[in-house]
This record gives structure tokens, C-alpha cells and sequence, in this order.
């Protein structure tokens, strides 16, 4: 697509000044080692492959949060959402999860949504719990807000992390508003946030050099299981 | 009274099945069953259907008479047996009463539950109903924090540590993990599910000391069996027959504080001793066995109830491997509770189901036993207030 860089100037918003988010790497429940990483544009055709199969899959409402990180993806290719960061969870390469975020103003984060491509293994819960780290500990803000999309997400943050309701509302919707400030954090860090760093070499090694993403199918089945027999 | 034979069993796989209603799980394991025993759909002379929570869970009554309809076996007989968590146990227990007594020549048998259509809270108190309505329930008390409490004394009186219950998770995660059955075909491993700093979010505590990887999951599924009297199993089918060889039943106190010590699962140690006296067998005959592992605690603990370890040995034997494929006595081989799954109503059925495919020997290498002749179930009802346990034989022709 050609790009005008004279409109560019006008249409994209102004961004903040972003600290990285630096990676880790946690073993899973059955012993193997996900790295959790930063990515940036250029891997969002790579990233859409992996979320676009959950666009159809009508269950726990992956449509709904599939739909709007696509959608949320694509803008932040074409920096059309402000401030936004994307970290994925990657086993031995394969994008296991993908989450997402951006920078409301420098002290306030706004959550945007969490993917788990690979079930049954609390990836979600992993994949949330690094980017309450990212606002909290390397964005340096005060507090993030949060909307559930789904009974799974509303257990995972509001209830495991205790999240404050606030009248403040969340650019998603309009659905009720919680917010995780710093104190809420840190009282949970030392039950909801793990992972090891610095990533030994090899690991991130594979992780940024093969950026690959299930089939449609192994995505489908991953998701909502093989037991349509 | 009759010796009685299984000579069809049927299951689909355990887990979330969106698509299907109770109905259709039913009628698909007994289909199976029916195949599977050559009978098609002729000559049921009754059938009996183990199920806890069609009720409230999808608000359905008289499901045995429904699934007669839907199997076109009118004019079986038809009953439902509600009974928690042991409602397959009791189908199956009635099932054998009914062809022993003479009565009935055929009897076909169904459990099935679904319970992934309500979120986990609501299953979570859906089982809770089983609990005393004045003196437990209304306080908060759900199955997982019974467990819990159970645990802690458990691990108190016998020694039990985590490291024994996180072998149970493993082994049976391992075994569903090659179960077509299976609701969960996943294996975990103990770094990460105990030793490594990150399992304090993988396996977080659910009901301490019981952590997520202790319990069961919760599932939609259903199994069938067929029953007849063992003198015509010949004649109805070419499977290898398989006898229930004895079985046994007992109530405990609804509430665990009316018991005089809540760690001795006496209705257990009851059924188990009617099943071998009938039987006229003994533990140590036993070659392969499906327990109630609901929550990993409970595989230890019956166990030692049934007779096969002394009390605080259940939790070694784990641990040296005693109950592994290829143990001195491998229990929850199917992958037990924990991985096949655990539709309430369906998981007696589905243990004698798992049992009665040992027994034939008809199971891939990495699952069967090897020369398995007997097998025992046992099917915890409550918080062991009501337990059926069945010995199986294989009847060699």
C-alpha cells in the first residue's frame, strides 16, 4: 500500500516515549520453555495468521477477542492506534499466545486484549501477568485499565488479581471498568508473575528467527479442543 | 442368584462436546455398546441410565424412558438412578441385580453427564448439592474444599506429602494423555508442575493443600455397557465375556463431621470387602484397577481403603512406581478421573467400561495390562458417603 508521508505526518497520533519490554522465559506445566517477547510491526502478517482461524471459532468468545486483535494488529502496523505494544509467548518458535496493550497517557495503561492460541496450560494467565509487569515495573505507570471480554478472563484478572472497579471507562466498549493500580500489583507478583531472565541465547535465538504459527487446523483444535467426534 | 456377564461396552471421548446434547451422548455410547456386544437394537429387556444433574443442569427429567425412546428399544424397561458422583456405579449395581435375580435376560446400562454446558462456577455448586442442605452447603462448602480438608488430615495422620500427589497427577495425565477417551491428552511433568519457581502459576493452590493439577476436570461424556447372564453370553455374542465377579456397596454419614475419624473413607473399606467376599478374591488377585481419583487424595487414600497398601503406604507405592503401567499394580490406567475425565454420572460406567477393555485384552501395548484376569472399580459417591465397587474376571472359553 502506497504511503503518503506528507498525510501520515496529520493522521498518526503522537506517541510517548516507550520503554522496551525485556524478555523472560517461563517453563509451562508440561516442562516446556516459552519465551515471552516484544515483537514489533514487522511481524504482524506473520502474528494475524496465527489469530485469523480464531476469528470462526465460536466458544468462550475467542470471535469476539479474535476479531479486535486482528483489527487492533492491523492498526498498529499502520500506526493508527497510539502507543500500543504487542508480546507474544512463543514455544520452541510457535506463537503460543499473543497479547497486547497500549500507553492511555504516560501514567495510565489501557489492557487490550489476551490471546491463548494453545490451551491448558494457564498461557493466558502467563501472557496477562507480562503485560501487568510491562505497565507496571518497565512502562513505570500507575495504573492499567481492564475490561473482561469473557467468564474466563473475568476470573483470571478481576478476581485473581482483586482489580478495582472504576468509573473510568475502558476505550473497549464500554464494558464495566476495572483498573490494576501498583499496590494491586505488587501484592500479587509474587503469586501471578513469573519467568527467568536474561532468555539463554539459543532460546531467543528460535523464538526471533522462527516466528511460526500453527495451521488453521492445529490452531482450531488447539482452541476449541478434538472431542467433535 | 445368576452369574452375570458384560459382553458390550461402549464410550465416547470424555471432554467439552458443544455440539451434542445429553441425549445424543447417551444414545451414541449405547449404540456402542449394542455394536459392540453384536446385539443391534433388539432384545433389551431393560435399561437402566446413571445420571446426577439432568435436573438442574438441563432441566430434563425422565431421561431413561427418553433414551429407550431414542434407541427405538420400546418397550425396555427403563429407569434413571441418581446417586452423585456414584450414579454409574448404581446404574451398573442394579443393572447386575436386575439379570442376576432372573428377571431380565438383557439389560443395557448408560451413564452420561454434561456439565461443560453451565461455567465452572455453576458445575462447581451443581456437585456441591450433594453436600448436607443445613449443616454444609449453606456455609460455602463445595467437593474441592472438602478434598482439601480431607488432604491435610490425611497428610497429618499418614504422612502424605505433595510429592505423592503430584506423581498421581502425572501418571494419570500421562496414561489419558494416550486415551482416545480422554478429556485431558496432555502430560505435565514435576518441574513444571512442583519443583520449578514458575509452577506457582501453572498449578496454583485450588483448596489448600490441593492444588489445580489435583483435581479432575469438568466434563461432558457418556458409557454403556451391555449385561446378560453368563450362561448365554456365548450365544449373544463373540466377545470374551467378562464377569462381575462380585461387587459391594455402603453408606457413610452424610456430613464428614458425624464421622469418628474424617480420614477413614469406611464406606470404601465396606464395598471393597463385599466385592472380594463375593468375589472370594483377594487384593493381592487384583491385577488393574479404576479408583475414584476425583482428586489425586483419593486415589491414594482408596488405595489403602480397598486393601491393596497398608495406610501411609498408598503415597510410597506411588512413588516407587508400584502403580504404573507396568507396576506391581497399575491403577487408573484409562487415566483415571484426573485425565479420562469426570462426567459424573458417566464415570462408573466408563470404569467398568476401561476395565472390561483390560480384561479382554484388547487394548493398544502402551495401555493393557499384561494377562489381566482381574480388575476393581471403585465409584465414590459423595464425599464417601456412597460407594460402589465391582470385581471384574475375565472368563477365559
Amino acid at each position: 500500500m502506497a504511503v503518503d508521508m506528507e498525510l501520515e505526518s496529520v493522521l498518526r497520533p503522537p506517541e510517548f516515549p516507550q520503554a522496551p519490554y525485556p524478555p523472560k522465559v517461563i517453563t509451562l506445566a508440561n516442562g516446556k520453555r516459552m519465551v515471552v517477547r516484544e515483537v514489533t510491526r514487522a511481524d504482524v502478517p506473520q502474528l494475524l495468521k496465527s489469530v485469523h482461524p480464531t476469528l470462526f471459532i465460536d466458544r468462550d468468545y475467542y470471535n469476539v477477542v479474535g476479531a479486535r486483535v486482528y483489527a487492533e494488529l492491523i492498526a498498529w502496523q499502520y500506526y493508527r492506534v497510539q502507543n500500543e505494544y504487542v508480546l507474544v509467548g512463543q514455544v520452541d518458535g510457535l506463537v503460543a499466545g499473543i497479547v497486547n496493550g497500549r500507553l492511555y497517557s504516560p501514567k495510565v495503561g489501557m489492557s487490550l486484549h489476551t490471546l491463548a492460541i494453545d490451551r491448558g496450560l494457564r498461557i493466558g494467565a502467563h501472557l496477562f501477568a507480562a503485560k501487568m509487569e510491562h505497565h507496571i515495573e518497565y512502562l513505570n505507570q500507575d495504573e492499567v485499565l481492564i475490561v473482561a471480554e469473557s467468564p474466563i478472563g473475568f476470573r483470571r484478572w478481576m478476581i485473581e488479581y482483586g482489580l478495582e472497579p472504576t468509573t473510568i471507562p475502558h476505550e473497549l466498549g464500554g464494558a464495566p471498568s476495572y483498573k490494576l493500580t501498583r499496590e494491586l500489583y505488587f501484592k500479587s507478583k509474587s503469586r501471578l508473575v513469573v519467568g527467568d531472565r536474561p532468555v539463554p541465547q539459543d532460546l531467543m535465538d528460535v523464538a526471533q528467527q522462527d516466528l511460526t504459527v500453527a495451521t488453521e487446523k492445529a490452531i482450531r483444535e488447539k482452541i476449541a479442543g478434538l472431542k467433535g467426534r | 442368584m445368576r452369574d452375570v456377564a458384560v459382553i458390550g461396552v461402549g464410550m465416547i471421548p470424555f471432554g467439552r462436546r458443544d455440539q451434542d446434547t445429553l441425549m445424543d451422548m447417551l444414545a451414541y455410547a449405547s449404540m456402542k455398546a449394542l455394536d459392540d456386544a453384536g446385539l443391534g437394537d433388539k432384545g433389551v429387556d431393560a435399561l437402566y441410565v446413571g445420571n446426577m444433574g439432568a435436573g438442574i443442569l438441563q432441566h430434563q427429567s425422565s431421561i431413561a424412558s427418553a433414551l429407550v425412546d431414542r434407541l427405538s428399544l420400546l418397550p425396555a424397561a427403563a429407569e434413571a438412578i441418581e446417586n452423585g458422583p456414584a450414579s454409574g456405579g448404581s446404574a451398573v449395581k442394579n443393572g447386575v441385580l436386575a439379570v442376576a435375580s432372573g428377571y431380565y435376560d438383557v439389560v443395557l446400562v448408560a451413564g452420561g453427564e454434561k456439565m461443560r454446558e453451565v461455567t465452572g462456577w455453576r458445575a462447581t455448586d451443581f456437585v456441591a448439592t450433594m453436600t448436607h442442605p443445613e449443616v454444609e452447603y449453606p456455609y460455602g462448602i463445595t467437593l474441592p474444599g472438602m478434598a482439601g480438608m480431607f488432604t491435610r488430615l490425611y497428610m497429618e495422620k499418614y504422612g502424605l506429602t505433595r510429592e505423592m500427589l503430584v506423581e498421581v497427577a502425572i501418571k494419570n495425565q500421562k496414561m489419558g494423555a494416550l486415551n482416545p477417551y480422554a478429556h485431558v491428552e496432555m502430560m505435565i511433568t514435576k518441574e513444571g508442575i512442583y519443583e520449578s519457581p514458575h509452577s506457582v502459576v501453572n498449578n496454583p493452590p485450588a483448596a489448600d493443600p490441593l492444588h489445580l493439577y489435583d483435581a479432575c476436570p469438568v466434563s461432558d461424556g457418556a458409557a454403556a455397557l451391555v449385561l446378560c447372564p453368563l450362561e448365554m453370553a456365548a450365544k449373544l455374542t463373540k466377545n470374551v465375556p467378562v464377569l462381575v465377579a462380585g461387587f459391594g456397596q455402603a453408606t457413610d454419614t452424610h456430613t464428614l463431621q458425624e464421622r469418628d475419624d474424617p480420614t477413614d473413607l469406611k464406606a470404601v473399606t465396606l464395598a471393597a470387602q463385599q466385592a472380594f467376599e463375593r468375589a472370594k478374591l483377594k487384593p493381592e488377585d487384583i491385577h488393574v484397577a479404576e479408583l475414584h481419583d476425583a482428586f489425586t487424595v483419593l486415589e491414594i487414600a482408596e488405595s489403602e481403603h480397598v486393601g491393596f497398601f497398608k495406610k501411609g503406604e498408598g503415597g510410597k507405592a506411588v512413588l516407587a512406581g508400584k502403580t504404573r503401567l507396568g507396576g506391581k499394580l497399575p491403577i487408573n490406567v484409562s487415566g483415571g478421573l484426573k485425565a479420562r475425565g469426570h462426567p459424573v454420572g458417566a464415570t462408573g460406567v466408563a470404569q467398568v467400561v476401561d476395565i472390561v477393555w483390560q480384561l479382554r485384552h484388547e487394548l493398544p501395548e502402551d495401555r493393557q495390562v499384561k494377562n489381566a484376569q482381574n480388575g476393581l472399580t471403585v465409584n465414590f459417591g459423595g464425599f464417601g458417603n456412597n460407594v460402589v465397587c465391582f470385581i471384574l474376571r475375565r472368563v477365559e472359553q
